[in-house]
C-alpha cells in the first residue's frame, strides 16, 4: 500500500479545538508538513499569541511559545537572537497583527529579523465573539459593527501586505488564499518559500493567508470558503509583494 | 581592583560580569547610560543588545529570551516599568527568569525626571495581573548595586522568576569606587524548560505558557507559585540594623535616602536621642524580622522619597507593636539629614 | 487503475463538509446514522470504487481526519 495522504508528523495527537470549518486547521498542516518536509521540526520554536489559535503550542509538534497578544514578533525576536540556529516562526490573527501588535510587526520586519511570520487574516476577531478586526471589509457587520464597517466611522481595512511591502527590509511577503484545493497548495508552496528563506539566513517573511471564520462570520463553512473568493480576494489582491530572492 | 564608575554603568558591567547573554531596552531618562554602556559592551562581548521599538516590545524580547533559556537583562524607568508591566506578569506565570533593573523617577504621569521612590508599589506590589511577586533588590551604593545585580541573576535563576533592581536617579548617576569579583553562577536546567529550538537534541519539547483555562489546573499552577513565594520569603530577605537595646527610635530607609538616614541618626544620637537605623536591602519580600525590635524602641519614623509607601510594609511588619509614622519629600527633592532629626524629635515627644 | 483505500479518523471529524464540496466524484457525505464523540454526523464515503485518489478532500480537511492509501 502506497501513502497517498496521512496526517503530518508535524502535529501532535491533540485533536484541534477550532470550530468546524476553520481555515486555521488548514494553515496548521500547511505549516507542520513544511516543517516535517524541510527537516525543520526538531529545531523550530512556534510562537502563538493571544487568538483562537492561541493553543498551537499543543497541536505543533516542536517547542511552543504562548506569548502576550500582539507581541509575538517581539518574543520571536528575543528567541532568534540568543539561539539564531533554532527556526522561530510566529502564527498571529488579524486583531493581533495588524490592530494591537503592530508596532511589532512593523518593527520587526525593519529590522529584517530572521523570523517567519504566518498571518491569518480572517476579517475578525475569533475567539472573542466576531467583532470588528482591522481587516474587517467595508460593510461588513461583526458584533461590534452591527450595522457594517462604515468607512466615516471606522476607516478602511488595513491592507497588510502592502503596508509591509513599503519596508526596503521585508524579505519576502506573499497573500495566498486557502479557500480552495489549488490555493491549499499555492499556500503550501508559499509557506515553504517563507521558511527556506530563514533558514537561508535571508531575514523577515510573512505570509498572509485569507481564512475563513464560519462561525464568527455567521456561514457554513463551504459558504465561508466562497466569501473568502468572493468578498475578500477583490480587497486583497493574491500574491507576491516582496521577494527578495526573486529580484536577484 | 577598584574602578571609578558612575551607578548606571557600573550595573550594565554587573550584568556583563554576571553572564548576562542579552539586553533589551528603550531610551527614558534617567536609566540611559545602562542601554547606552550595553550597546557597546554587549556587542564588544560578543552577546546580544537589541534597542527595542518600546517598552513593551523590550519586555516581551526578555520573554523570548528567557524562554530560550538564557541570562537576559532589561532596563527602565517608572513610566517605562509601568509599560513592562504586562509582560512582568507573563514571565512570573511563566516561571521564566530575567533581571528588571528600574531607575526610579518621580511621578504619578510624565511626572519628572528627577530621583524619586515613588514607585514601590510599583516594583513590590506588582502592576502586572494576577497573583505574583517579585523579588526586588534596593542597594545604597554602587558597589552594592553591583553585587545586588549580580545576585538578582542568580535568585532570578534559582527560583524561576523575575527579579527587580531598584535604584534612584541619584544611585544612576552617583561615582563611586567599585570592585568586580568573580562570579559562579547558579546553574539552571536549561533542558527543564527552555524553548530554544531543541527538541530534537533533548528528545522532548518544552513549552512556555501562562494560559490555564481550567479552573483547578490554574489555581495548581497559583499554588506552585506561592509555594516559590514562600521560599523566597524565608530564605531570601536582607537588611542591615543598627537598632539595639536602648535605642528609643529606629529610623527606616532604603537606597540612597538610607544614607540620609544614616546621617541623621548619628546626629540624633548626637543630640542624645538614642536612635538606630534599618535599612531593608530587599523590598520584597520584605525583612520583617528586622521589626521585632527592642522593648526600649517606642517608635519608628518611616523617610521614603515619596508619599508614603513603604511604610504600609513597615507598619504590617510592626503588627501594631509600636507606632510608625512617616517623613518623605517627593517630586524631586531630597530631604536633608537636619529635616529627619526634626522630623524624628518631633515624633520621639519634641523638647530634648 | 489501482484501488485507492481511505480512512478516515472519524472521532476528529467536525461534518464541516469542506471536504464533500471539494471531492471531484461528489462521494463523500456525512453519515446521518451515526453520531461522533464531538457529537458531529462524521464524513463517510458512499461510493469508494469510484474514489480516484485526488486527495483533495484529505488536502482541504482543517482537522486530518482523511487518510488515503493506493494499493
Amino acid at each position: 500500500m502506497a501513502i497517498i495522504y496521512e496526517k503530518s508528523k508535524g502535529l501532535t495527537e491533540r485533536p484541534l479545538t477550532y470550530c468546524p470549518g476553520c481555515s486555521h486547521g488548514i494553515v496548521h498542516k500547511l505549516i507542520a508538513e513544511t516543517l516535517v518536509e524541510l527537516n525543520l521540526l526538531d529545531h523550530t520554536v512556534a510562537i502563538a499569541p493571544v487568538g483562537c489559535s492561541v493553543f498551537a503550542y499543543d497541536f505543533f509538534n516542536c517547542d511552543g511559545v504562548q506569548a502576550a497578544h500582539g507581541r509575538a514578533p517581539a518574543v520571536a525576536t528575543g528567541i532568534k537572537r540568543v539561539a539564531p540556529e533554532s527556526i522561530v516562526f510566529t502564527y498571529q490573527g488579524d486583531g493581533d497583527l495588524a490592530a494591537i501588535g503592530t508596532a511589532e510587526t512593523i518593527h520587526a520586519a525593519h529590522r529584517g529579523e530572521n523570523i517567519t511570520v504566518i498571518f491569518i487574516n480572517n476579517a475578525i476577531y475569533g475567539m472573542t465573539g466576531g467583532q470588528l478586526a482591522p481587516t474587517t471589509l467595508v460593510g461588513q457587520k461583526t458584533s461590534t459593527s452591527p450595522f457594517g464597517r462604515n468607512v466615516a466611522h471606522q476607516g478602511l481595512p488595513i491592507k497588510v501586505c502592502e503596508m509591509l511591502a513599503a519596508i526596503p527590509s521585508s524579505y519576502y511577503l506573499e497573500r495566498t488564499s486557502v479557500h480552495d484545493v489549488p490555493h491549499i497548495r499555492k499556500t503550501k508552496a508559499a509557506i515553504k518559500k517563507a521558511f527556506q528563506y530563514q533558514v537561508d539566513g535571508k531575514g523577515f517573511s510573512m505570509v498572509e493567508i485569507l481564512s475563513g471564520c464560519p462561525v464568527g462570520w455567521n456561514v457554513s463553512p463551504v459558504e465561508s470558503m466562497k466569501f473568502i473568493k468572493e468578498q475578500m480576494m477583490p480587497y486583497y489582491p493574491l500574491g507576491v509583494y516582496r521577494d527578495g530572492g526573486a529580484e536577484i | 581592583m577598584k574602578t571609578l564608575m558612575k551607578g548606571n554603568e557600573a550595573i550594565s558591567q554587573a550584568a556583563i560580569v554576571a553572564g548576562c547573554k542579552a539586553f533589551f531596552g528603550y531610551p527614558i531618562t534617567p536609566q540611559n547610560e545602562i542601554p547606552e554602556y550595553m550597546s557597546a559592551a554587549m556587542v564588544n562581548a560578543g552577546r546580544v543588545f537589541v534597542q527595542a521599538e518600546s517598552e513593551v516590545a523590550a519586555i516581551n524580547m526578555i520573554y523570548g529570551g528567557a524562554a530560550a533559556g538564557v541570562r537576559v537583562m532589561t532596563s527602565s524607568s517608572s513610566p517605562g516599568i509601568a509599560l513592562k508591566q504586562e509582560g512582568i506578569s507573563y514571565l512570573a506565570a511563566a516561571k521564566l527568569p530575567c533581571v528588571i533593573v528600574s531607575v526610579m523617577r518621580c511621578g504619578p504621569g510624565l511626572g519628572g525626571i528627577l530621583p524619586s521612590q515613588s514607585d514601590y508599589f510599583q516594583v513590590v506590589k506588582g502592576g502586572g495581573n494576577g497573583d505574583y511577586y517579585t523579588p526586588v533588590y534596593a542597594p545604597n551604593s554602587v558597589q552594592e548595586s553591583v553585587d545586588l545585580t549580580i545576585k538578582a541573576f542568580d535568585i532570578a535563576d534559582k527560583y524561576r522568576t523575575p527579579v527587580f533592581v531598584v535604584v534612584d536617579g541619584t544611585l544612576g548617576q552617583m561615582m563611586e569606587p567599585v570592585e568586580f569579583k568573580p562570579v559562579t553562577p547558579y546553574q539552571i536546567d536549561v533542558d527543564s524548560f527552555a524553548t530554544n529550538g531543541q527538541s530534537g537534541k533533548r528528545g522532548y519539547r518544552n513549552m512556555v505558557n501562562s494560559l490555564n483555562l481550567s479552573a483547578i489546573g490554574l489555581e495548581k499552577s497559583n499554588f506552585e507559585l506561592k509555594a516559590t513565594y514562600d521560599e523566597i520569603r524565608k530564605n531570601e530577605a536582607m537588611y542591615e540594623s543598627s537598632v539595639k537595646d536602648g535605642d528609643e527610635i529606629a529610623l527606616v530607609a532604603y537606597g540612597v535616602p538610607s544614607r540620609i538616614a544614616l546621617n541623621a541618626v548619628k546626629a540624633l544620637n548626637d543630640k542624645g536621642v538614642k536612635a538606630g537605623l534599618i535599612r531593608p536591602i530587599t523590598l520584597w519580600p520584605f525583612p520583617d524580622e528586622a521589626f521585632k525590635l527592642p522593648a526600649s524602641v517606642k517608635i519608628v519614623l518611616v523617610c521614603e522619597l515619596s508619599m508614603g509607601q513603604m511604610i504600609d510594609d513597615v507598619r504590617l511588619a510592626l503588627n501594631g507593636s509600636v507606632p510608625a509614622h512617616f517623613y518623605g519629600r517627593t517630586g524631586g527633592v531630597i530631604f536633608e539629614p537636619e529635616e529627619l532629626v526634626d522630623a524624628a524629635i518631633k515624633v520621639v515627644g519634641g523638647g530634648k | 487503475m489501482a484501488k485507492v483505500k481511505l480512512n478516515f479518523a472519524e472521532a476528529l471529524c467536525k461534518g464541516c463538509f469542506l471536504c464533500a464540496d471539494a471531492c471531484p466524484k461528489k462521494i463523500l457525505e456525512l453519515n446521518e446514522d451515526k453520531v461522533n464523540q464531538k457529537g458531529y454526523n462524521p464524513i463517510h464515503c458512499t461510493d469508494e470504487g469510484a474514489c480516484i485518489g485526488c486527495a483533495m478532500c484529505a488536502v482541504i480537511c482543517p482537522d486530518s481526519v482523511i487518510g488515503l492509501e493506493r494499493e
